[in-house]
């Protein structure tokens, strides 16, 4: 019984941690969005800024990545 | 929870657990894994060097002035990494070009392996990617104290900014500064473990829904494709990071 409760608790816990992964979505489309924005305003300038969007997008999406490794954790390490 | 398993492999026959393929066997016999028992890992690194190998060794061996189909494929890594390098730490950072253009083609043939069926992908294992982040860590933290000696803590002196602040950003830069291998390991391993995860766990459903199974099936054939771009992406977000890095170093001034 006890054991159950703890299990239902990991799957919760997982469910809820995963939530953060929203949050590196938000970021990332941010991230994507305003570079297209500013892309298209001056297309000359946009080739050379493409790593500085895949850096942006890095960053961002490695948040979303850690919540889904406390996920992870919490489902199978734990 | 062992029922429940129990009763849903009774029901479908065909139970496909979606981090199995992360298990690490040793390759001949199943005893225990010692730091020198040969296992899977082992084996898929090494394919790993000879792929590496046999595209820039051996695809080029020609030097042909109008390159063969391999050695184009060779010559446009090898122009994108160091253009890339160039780029972004000047004429100085190509004395380091080596050591990134072999992390690019290790990481980049390393994801594109793992995706081959019944494979092992070696890059989805934090312990991979964490030796692979902590070397390049390292190295930029000696290169950092050796090239600009003691005053590399400039990095960490935000001198931009007022005075007041500056105790408190240093100790922001200092902490982001050693979350940097963390970040940079976890960031490839898990996009990978991810990646691979979703894959399995679509497999589970066409196992368990029969004739219904055309629309999981489908959704592999378009999560795989995902997953190529991403075995590219992520080859080239590591070593966009390394260069950065190693930005840092070569010129830490805020």
């Amino acid at each position: 019984m006890e054991g159950d409760i703890a299990v239902m608790g990991q799957m919760i816990g997982a469910g809820l941690a995963s939530i953060g992964m929203g949050g590196a979505g938000i970021g990332v489309g941010l991230v994507a969005g305003n570079f297209l924005s500013g892309a298209l305003r001056n297309p000359a300038a946009a080739g050379e800024q493409t790593a500085t969007l895949f850096i942006g997008i890095a960053f961002a999406e490695a948040l979303g990545i850690f919540s889904f490794l406390v996920a992870l954790l919490l489902m199978f390490a734990v | 929870m062992s029922a429940e398993s129990t009763t849903e492999e009774a029901t479908s026959g065909f139970n496909i657990h979606p981090m199995d393929q992360f298990e690490v066997h040793p390759l001949f016999g199943d005893g225990a894994i010692h730091w020198y028992t040969p296992t899977n890992v082992t084996l898929w690194l090494g394919l790993t060097v000879v792929a590496a190998f046999l595209l820039l060794v051996v695809g080029s061996r020609g030097r042909a002035m109008v390159p063969s189909r391999s050695q184009s494929i060779a010559e446009m890594a090898y122009g994108f990494v160091r253009k890339m390098v160039e780029d972004i730490t000047g004429k100085e950072g190509l004395k380091y070009f080596p050591h990134i253009m072999t992390v690019f083609t290790f990481i980049l043939f390393a994801n594109l392996l793992g995706l081959l069926p019944y494979s092992f992908s070696t890059t989805s294992h934090i312990a991979v990617t964490g030796v692979l982040a902590l070397t390049v860590f390292l190295s930029v933290t000696v290169i950092g104290f050796v090239k600009n000696g003691p005053s590399f803590i400039k990095l960490f002196w935000v001198s931009s900014a007022p005075m007041a602040l500056r105790p408190v950003l240093f100790l922001i830069e200092l902490i982001s500064y050693f979350v940097r291998p963390v970040s940079h390991s976890i960031r490839l391993g898990g996009n990978l473990m991810a990646g691979h995860a979703v894959v399995k766990v679509f497999a589970g459903f066409a196992g368990a829904l029969g004739i219904g199974a055309v629309i999981p099936i489908t959704a592999i054939v378009a999560v795989y494709g995902l997953e190529l771009l991403v075995a590219f992406i992520q080859a080239y977000v590591f070593t966009i990071l390394t260069v950065v890095y190693l930005n840092d170093a070569l010129h830490p001034s805020h």
